[in-house]
């Protein structure tokens, strides 16, 4: 292969409001090389191929920096319509299919063979006849070349996921002009077998010239089919590396690897280890985030992270123990039974919630700081009501005073307990969803993502919250975040998540090859 | 200050501005025209005190989320129901009938709520079922209600002489209620006049009443509840609310107020109107409501006051004011109403996506 790129990428650096979410990244691929890009979630994949694709959202922000090349030309990319003019087919994570359709109708929806008819004669093209047998030989062709026994003729709706996969894929390949195609963590949702054969056939079209860019964070299967990998860290570039250079464990390294910043955190007296929650085999169907059978286990007074992918399942868990997703298994308090299925029920079990949804789930967006803060008690022990029979109202006095309290305890910026919650900033709302979780007195205390969405000051407040109740409160935290160097901050144990079950725990301070191993779903050195 | 005047329009909604600019228009009209403005503020109070409770019924059904209530013809059935029933009784009971009108009405009212618990809790059922097509559902339950009332009302068992058909069965389109002094108690009540203005006292105490009683069911831990399910159900599952139980609370007193508010309505009237007198009244009422600014997801009490004081307000000015002009467009100030109250239901459609 020493033909020239076909695409090359340079310094391709992209700011969002002021934020840099990529930074210098270089990029060449040859034709019939497979070129795997590997990252975290956050470590700007998407962001890069929406750059390739000239999604309207790179566009509509302010451009890109750096510059693109198709075969040593420059070129610019406005809108995805272009980016397949110059051959460029995308398969995606989630399929964009007709259910009802047959794949050959799928494969060729808007470049549909034609044939001349009666009508078409007198009135023009947009009353052709469909060539229905070219154009189910052509598909026939395209599925062929993925090795795929299909008929071509069923209908979409019903198919295994992974011959929806392969549709899709067939109708990029059919494209006569093709060049690259991009696969966007293309076995994430398929099985196992399902996963090899893609594999393969993703090999067989690299050998007919087409350039593949796979991006996943499964590291076995890039270190098996990828001619050279590149990884991206923090929106980074940080190596492109030669199959034969490198394996899983150096991968997993460089994926995960940063400079981890310990807060400064007084070393905890272990004291005797008491469990306080066991987890035994929870199932959570939380769409995009269901969990398979989770066991766990937690210390009284400890704070547990939960990290992991996005999608694996890590936030189902907290969300399947409060009750808000439908889950079965055996969750103990303290050695006592929690019904499932039944906020109100883990609510007086003192467990306290901060959902990763904040906006959705977390706050009542036009109502008063103060309400946010009081609902739950009011609700569920009712407190900061006054009772006149079945009759009660508001103790507006009461509710005041704690919402002070909490303003000040948290240090709440806001104009005062009045203020509507959608006039505060992201941190700010942050700290009033945790204020009303604090309200409800909690025992375990469950937090989701507790830094999304926030600026990178207002974060660290928001951390040192945490770390300052579990100190100072001995309040038990479970906290699950996409982020690991933020896990890895705060948490005295750290739970990995991968295919919805808890692929192993590790110490904060264990190495980023493990955190990288865990998290791409292999087994970890040590066996976990 | 451009910048304050824009800001202050857009707060204020243009459908809103439109709406007082036409209001401020008919009132200047009114005064050019010579009209006798001292008998358009009397009538003016009248409309708006019997259809405030009407009104008030939007708001708990907004409020808790099922949108502005299309159908709450079901209540206005049950209204209708228990103000037949006291005057069936006022005829065959002997201690009823010495009872003075205002007595009647309330054993009206108090006839009534049973019917209206009952039929709101089903409603309520029924809407919780068909979540995010409410509006839609409770339109054609208002239709099909007043339809199948429509067979009922040829079928009760009603006999007395001034509501059954002198000939044959059933009971009459339109029932006056003078006979048992029941016409205007309310507005009669503590009523005064200021020149020539007269001020229904009684009814706007009512009307105040019932507004009191949601400001505080409002700001009680059932009410909370029934606010936050409304603004976010996700949210309020998370809080442990029953957000359906909310739901079918809110559509419940909607349905209440909707049987109170017709006898209010009927009492200022003087007849109880059957057949297809409820047909189009939800669409006056959610009008009304809209006007005041409400949306179809949020809505205060200050937003019932100030929407039916415009709408109705408008009502009773444009209708002379348009006879002024010419005895042929005499139809002018019902149309004019008519646009207005399908215009202002459909621009709040258009909005309720945002904010």
């Amino acid at each position: 292969m020493s033909e020239k790129n076909l695409l090359e990428m340079k310094g391709i650096g992209k700011t969002y409001f002021g934020t840099q979410v990529l930074k210098d990244i270089n990029l060449g691929v040859k034709p019939g090389e497979i070129h795997g890009i590997v990252g975290e979630n956050g470590a700007g994949k998407s962001t890069l191929m929406n750059i390739l694709f000239g999604m309207s959202v790179i566009h509509s922000t302010g451009g890109y920096d750096g510059e693109i090349l198709i075969d040593g030309q420059n070129v610019e990319i406005f809108s995805p319509l272009e980016a397949m003019e110059l051959g460029i087919g995308m398969v995606h994570q989630e399929f964009m299919l007709l259910p009802s359709y047959t794949i050959t109708e799928n494969i060729k929806l808007n470049r549909e063979e034609l044939k001349p008819n009666v009508f078409s004669r007198l009135f023009g093209q947009n009353i052709k006849s469909l060539d229905f047998s070219s154009m189910n030989a052509q598909a026939r062709r395209a599925l062929d070349k993925l090795s795929i026994s299909i008929e071509e003729y069923v209908t979409v709706a019903g198919l295994p996921v992974g011959y929806m996969q392969f549709t899709e894929i067939a109708r990029e390949i059919d494209k006569s002009n093709l060049k690259l195609i991009v696969f966007d963590e293309p076995t994430a949702v398929l099985a196992e077998s399902e996963a090899s054969s893609l594999l393969e056939a993703m090999k067989s079209i690299a050998q007919q010239g087409i350039a593949i860019l796979f991006i996943t964070h499964r590291l076995d299967e890039v270190v098996e089919i990828c001619h050279n990998i590149t990884v991206l860290r923090d929106g980074q570039h940080v190596a492109t590396k030669g199959r034969k250079a490198t394996d899983v464990y150096e991968l997993a390294e460089l994926m995960v690897g940063r400079k981890v910043e310990k807060m400064t955190r007084q070393k905890k007296q272990v004291k005797k280890k008491e469990s306080l929650l066991q987890i035994e085999n929870l199932i959570v169907h939380m769409p995009g985030e269901e969990v398979k059978g989770v066991d766990l286990e937690v210390f009284q007074g400890e704070i547990l992270g939960i990290g992991g992918l996005a999608g694996q399942g890590k936030v189902g868990i907290a969300n399947g123990v409060m009750g808000l997703y439908p889950s079965k298994g055996k969750v103990l308090i303290g050695g006592e039974l929690l019904k499932l299925n039944n906020p109100r029920v883990s609510m007086s079990k003192k467990l306290a919630y901060v959902s990763e949804d904040r906006r959705g789930v977390g706050l009542l967006m036009d109502s008063s700081l103060e309400m946010n803060i009081v609902i739950n008690a009011i609700q569920n022990q009712n407190r900061f009501i006054l009772k006149f029979g079945p009759f009660s109202l508001l103790n507006s006095r009461s509710i005041r005073e704690h919402a002070l309290k909490m303003i000040k305890e948290l240090d709440i910026r806001c104009t005062g307990p009045a203020q509507v919650v959608k006039h505060l900033s992201g941190g700010n709302q942050q700290k009033v969803c945790i204020a009303r979780a604090l309200t409800m007195n909690p025992g375990i205390l469950f937090v989701s993502e507790p830094t999304r969405g926030i600026d990178v000051g207002a974060k660290r407040l928001v951390l040192e919250t945490l770390v300052q109740l579990n100190e100072e409160m001995g309040m038990t935290i479970i906290m699950t975040s996409s982020e690991l160097g933020e896990l890895r901050s705060i948490t005295d144990r750290i739970a990995i998540v991968t295919g919805g079950k808890i692929a192993g725990i590790l110490k904060p301070d264990d190495s980023d090859v493990d955190f990288g191993l865990l998290m791409s779903g292999q087994k970890s050195r040590k066996g976990a | 200050m451009k910048k304050f005047i824009t800001d202050s329009f857009s707060s204020f909604g243009l459908a809103r501005v439109i709406i007082l600019g036409f209001f401020v228009f008919l009132c200047v009209m009114a005064v050019v025209l010579r009209l006798n403005i001292s008998e358009l503020l009397t009538s003016s109070l009248v409309r708006i005190g019997m259809w405030g409770v009407l009104v008030l019924a939007m708001l708990p059904a907004i409020v808790s989320g099922i949108g502005p209530n299309f159908g709450v013809s079901l209540g206005i059935v049950c209204g209708l129901v228990g103000g037949l029933t006291a005057l069936e009784m006022a005829f065959r009971i002997s201690h009823v009938t010495e009872f003075s009108g205002g007595v009647l009405f309330f054993i009206a009212i108090l006839i009534s709520l049973p019917f209206a618990l009952l039929t709101g809790v089903s409603y309520g059922w029924l809407l919780n079922r068909v979540k995010g097509s409410e509006m839609m559902i409770a339109t054609y339950v208002g239709f099909s209600i007043v339809s199948i009332m429509k067979i009922a009302w040829l079928f009760l068992p009603y006999a007395s002489p001034e509501m059954a058909w002198p000939i044959g069965r059933g009971v009459r389109v339109q029932i006056s209620l003078a006979n048992r002094g029941v016409t205007r108690v309310l507005n009669n009540f503590l009523s005064f006049n200021i020149g020539d203005i007269v001020v229904p006292t009684g009814l706007f105490i009512f009307f105040a009443l019932c507004c009191l009683l949601m400001w505080i069911f409002l700001r009680s831990r059932t009410g909370v509840a029934m606010y936050a399910a409304g603004d976010n159900p996700r949210f309020s599952e998370a809080a442990g609310i029953n957000v359906n139980r909310s739901r079918i609370i809110g559509t419940t007193i909607s349905t209440v107020l909707g049987a109170i508010g017709i006898l209010v309505y009927a009492q200022s009237y003087g007849f109880l109107q059957l057949y297809e007198g409820p047909m189009f009244m939800p669409f006056v009422a959610v009008a009304a409501i809209l006007i005041g600014g409400a949306s179809v997801r949020k809505a205060t009490i200050t937003h019932v006051i100030i929407g039916t004081a415009l709408f109705l307000g408008i009502q009773v000015v444009a209708i002379p004011v348009a006879n002024a002009f010419t005895s042929d467009w005499s139809s002018m100030g019902e149309i004019s109403r008519k646009i207005i109250q399908n215009g202002v239901i459909l621009y709040a459609l258009t909005q309720a996506g945002g904010d």
